[in-house]
């Protein structure tokens, strides 16, 4: 495995060919924002927000898809990373209906830790209120759509981990939507197992266990490491 | 058929009009004709080697020859590509080409690129939504930019393009089809 030499933040840092800058990065604490990118599972760039530079390329890289090579230098946290960073965050709150102050995962949710680290204390651009609907059909868990933020997180862990592939994602742009099955109610789903897996890995409280109060929902993405890494190397660690 | 409609409220949910309530089969046919397309759907899977790559051809063989893809269809075809069903609806809703309620007798399809909107196609859409509601013979589709921008604004009326549209030719237009 050839190993690659490079500079991210001003520290000189190696990995091997193939990984990404992302991975390399956060491996050294140098914690670039996401909310798409979970260890264990494929990266598909859906939500640009560790977005990077990288000098002598005008454009900005989705460092979780964007492999490491000799002697790039990176810069992960500059004015312009910041300006962008920000807006994506805003407009994603301004695209559905996040109410932090009743959502079951106020205080442990990503994209709210993630507006509260960027400093965002209004949103600059036009609410949408779009009139979207609740899932409540399945015996442990919900879905609300006004909090998805379209991650796909769900899907993958379905598809990739569980093997069901109960979720995808439904006609395109502003009118997506996380579906399961052939767009029938998540309780009638015969190929969802119940495992929660989904409800884990969702970085918001969009996929919740159902019986918790405002702020109550507390995630736990440890398993999925644990359960990767049994399954490719056979061995069963913490 | 709670199942459909919940999918079809889910695709609806756009802003642009009201669900439209799904018809449970599809317009009667001599049942030769019908035999006939449900085989040759089947040739048309079973010549990609029945292979989840060609979801997207065998979608397009069904689309035209049912002239839209109900649940049932969408089920087999995901059951016959060994694809999972969310996969099959996700593809399907992902393009405008397909689509998932049955179409009215006549189409009109109003072009929404930049050329034609700026030359006044919302304004079209309007008179088409406001003429072609629910139970219209009419089904009311938006493309962008059909790449016809020097006839702005342009409607496709049953596959034929028509130029320079005004609200009153296209008022015109659909009084002459009823
Ligand atoms: S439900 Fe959660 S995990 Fe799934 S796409 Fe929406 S935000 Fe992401
Ligand atoms: S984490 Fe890279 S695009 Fe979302």
């Amino acid at each position: 495995m050839s190993v690659k030499t490079l500079e991210i933040d001003g520290k000189m840092l190696t990995g091997v060919a193939g990984e990404t800058i992302f991975s390399v990065a956060w491996n050294k604490g140098i914690r670039i924002p996401r909310l798409c990118h979970i260890g264990g599972i494929s990266d598909v760039g859906a939500c640009r927000l560790c977005l990077v530079e990288i000098e002598g390329q005008k454009k900005l890289q989705a460092s979780c898809l964007t492999p490491v090579e000799e002697g790039m230098v990176v810069h992960t946290d500059t004015p312009k990373l910041r300006a962008h960073r920000r807006l994506i965050v805003e407009l994603l709150f301004a695209e559905r209906n996040h109410i932090c102050s009743v959502c079951v995962m106020n205080g442990d949710c990503e994209l709210q830790e993630l507006a509260t680290e960027l400093g965002i204390d209004h949103v600059r651009v036009r609410y949408q209120f779009p009139s979207l609907p609740v899932d409540l059909t399945h015996e442990r868990f919900g879905l609300d759509h006004n909090r998805c933020i379209l991650c796909t997180r769900c899907i993958r862990v379905c598809d990739e981990v569980e093997g069901a592939h109960t979720w995808d994602m439904l006609g395109r742009g502003t009118n997506s939507r996380v579906i399961s099955d052939l767009g029938e109610p998540w309780g009638a789903s015969d190929s969802c197992t119940s495992c929660g897996k989904c409800v884990q890995v969702c970085p918001t409280g969009a996929l919740f266990a159902k019986g918790k109060a405002v702020g109550e929902m507390r995630k736990d993405r440890t398993f999925l490491k644990y359960i990767v890494t049994a399954r490719e190397k056979k061995q069963w660690i913490e | 058929m709670e199942e459909w409609r919940f999918a079809i409220q889910i695709a609806a949910f756009s802003g642009r009009g009201d669900p439209t309530p799904i018809a449970e089969t599809e317009k009667p046919l001599p049942a030769a004709v019908k035999d006939n397309r449900d085989k040759l759907l089947e040739r048309a899977m079973s010549r990609h080697q029945y292979s989840g790559d060609a979801l997207i051809e065998v979608l397009h063989t069904a689309q035209e020859l049912y002239g839209f893809l109900s649940p049932e269809r969408l089920k087999t075809i995901a059951r016959k590509l060994r694809l999972p069903p969310s996969r099959v609806l996700g593809v399907a809703s992902f393009y405008h080409f397909f689509s998932l309620e049955p179409k009215g007798e006549h189409t009109m399809v109003v072009c929404l690129g930049t050329a034609c909107y700026v030359a006044g196609a919302l304004g079209l859409v309007e008179v088409l939504q406001r003429r072609c509601g629910a139970g219209s013979k009419v089904s009311v589709q938006t493309a962008r930019c059909i790449g016809s921008c020097g006839l702005a604004p342009a409607v496709i009326a049953d596959g034929k393009i028509l130029a320079r549209v005004t609200k009153a030719s296209l008022g015109a237009e659909l009084d002459r089809i009823g």
